[in-house]
């Protein structure tokens, strides 16, 4: 579930473990890229680790050649080239992983979905996984193009509330944020009551 | 900037390495009592010895000069130089062929786009074949990003095109000017396998490098309105290649502002 505003970008994610004898701080969905850029996924966490991989190396030898951070839209279409690649070569098969990249560069705060199939759309607020349609509804609805990114996030858990049995804490959620001072960062405290309010 | 190790005694040692230490001057015979010869007698003597140059078994001609470095085959001249929002970039315009000067209208700056120019001192056609990469890879940069180069990011570039070469280098040094954001002036040269140098206000490169570094220290001053940075730019560089023999013959200075380009050619001695 991601969410794009004015002034920066917000990813979140249900994080459901197969039992609770699992350590939730070794399971990470949302990964940076770069300093300025997040992924999230839904789908095979093996391919997904082998995309951060493949798309970290991708963003570090755009910076050796031209000493700039790459931009979101350059990492994106790398990644997705190389999404496609899997679809056509022999011996393969494509990943098992929708990406949602979600980063701030010097065209402001962007946010892309990255299919298997390599395809890769740009995105105001979108989600992914289970019960897309219902939070895409639900999206469709809260969404306005100047919330700020505090109501973003807001918007992003009460999203995910509508499709997760049971309760939701911050032991099985997690958010990444990038505001203006584009750092992607993790969000480890949230404010109690969105959780328990709504 | 010549090549380590250029030997410039080539000539001089006609003998074979053990004779080394005793081949720069002529063999020391004791003195002998002058005798009268007849004719006949000083046809059959020995020639005196001589130090020949060796003798050439192939149909190469023999260079004229002792060995050159690669950078002065061609002959140059290239200053950059900083203004008020606005920069200078200036070649000489000969092409030589060692000593013969072979076109007097050679083009040694270029232009990647509007606000970027690169000049490339150095071995000419190396300076021609980095300047069709530079621009192709400028293009299809321009085709990915939907955007101009930044100076910046350009001098990276080039920086590590010439690193990959490093074990049989371009033999070229390239100055790159440009008007980066907010029309910022950033100019900048670098050595033959890409180390970057950045300026505050002048760059210089070519075989008149050093009188270039004497003049512009003399006669820059910052924040020269173009006008002003137009001649400061063109008298340091003709009282430079003037100094040179490998470079002259006139000028070309472009001088950039946020919104035009003005180019000139400048006429000095032409020799």
């Amino acid at each position: 579930w991601k969410l794009k505003t004015a002034n920066g970008v917000v990813i979140a994610t249900e994080k459901k473990l197969p039992s609770i004898l699992v350590d939730e701080t070794s399971v990470q969905k949302i990964q940076s890229l770069t300093p300025n850029i997040g992924v999230v996924y839904s789908g095979m966490g093996p391919d997904f680790r082998v995309l951060v991989r493949k798309s970290r190396k991708q963003a570090q030898q755009y910076y050796r050649l031209y000493k700039e951070t790459i931009p979101v839209t350059q990492l994106v279409r790398e990644t997705a080239a190389v999404m496609q690649e899997f679809t056509q070569s022999g011996g393969v098969r494509p990943f098992g992983v929708s990406l949602l990249i979600a980063g701030y560069d010097d065209n402001g705060p962007q946010l892309y979905q990255v299919d298997p199939s390599g395809s890769y759309f740009s995105w105001k607020a979108s989600a992914m996984g289970k019960n897309v349609s219902n939070a895409k509804t639900f999206l469709e609805k809260r969404y306005t193009e100047d919330m700020e990114l505090d109501d973003a996030i807001h918007t992003a858990i009460l999203t995910l509330k509508e499709g997760y049995e049971g309760q939701i804490s911050a032991n099985n959620i997690e958010i990444g944020v990038i505001r203006a001072d584009r750092e992607f960062k993790y969000v480890y405290k949230v404010n109690y009551a969105v959780f328990t309010a709504t | 900037q010549a090549a380590p190790g250029s030997n410039s005694r080539g000539l001089r040692s006609g003998g074979t390495e053990p004779n080394a230490s005793s081949s720069s001057c002529s063999a020391r015979s004791p003195p002998r009592p002058h005798k009268p010869t007849s004719p006949d007698q000083q046809r059959r003597r020995p020639p005196p010895l001589l130090l020949l140059p060796p003798q050439s078994n192939s149909a190469a001609p023999v260079p004229a000069t002792p060995a050159m470095s690669i950078f002065e085959y061609n002959g140059s001249a290239v200053v950059a130089m900083v203004g008020k929002n606005c920069f200078a970039i200036a070649s000489d315009r000969r092409l030589g062929v060692q000593l013969q000067t072979v076109a007097t209208d050679f083009q040694r700056v270029f232009k990647i786009h509007g606000k970027l120019y690169i000049g490339l001192s150095g071995l000419a056609s190396d300076a021609q074949t980095l300047y069709q990469r530079l621009v192709f890879k400028h293009k299809l940069y321009q085709l990915r990003e939907e955007r101009d180069m930044k100076p910046e990011t350009f001098a990276s570039l080039v920086s590590s095109m010439l690193y990959e070469k490093r074990f049989g280098p371009y033999f070229c040094q390239p100055i790159i000017a440009g008007l980066g954001q907010d029309d910022e002036p950033f100019i900048c040269t670098m050595d033959c396998i890409g180390a970057k140098e950045l300026a505050k206000d002048f760059v210089v490169s070519g075989t008149a490098s050093e009188s270039l570094y004497g003049a512009c220290e003399s006669m820059y001053k910052p924040n020269m309105e173009p006008e002003e940075l137009f001649e400061t730019i063109s008298q340091a560089l003709l009282s430079s290649v003037d100094r040179d023999c490998l470079s002259g013959w006139g000028g070309y200075v472009l001088i950039v502002t946020p919104t035009e380009v003005q180019e000139r050619i400048l006429k000095g001695r032409m020799d």
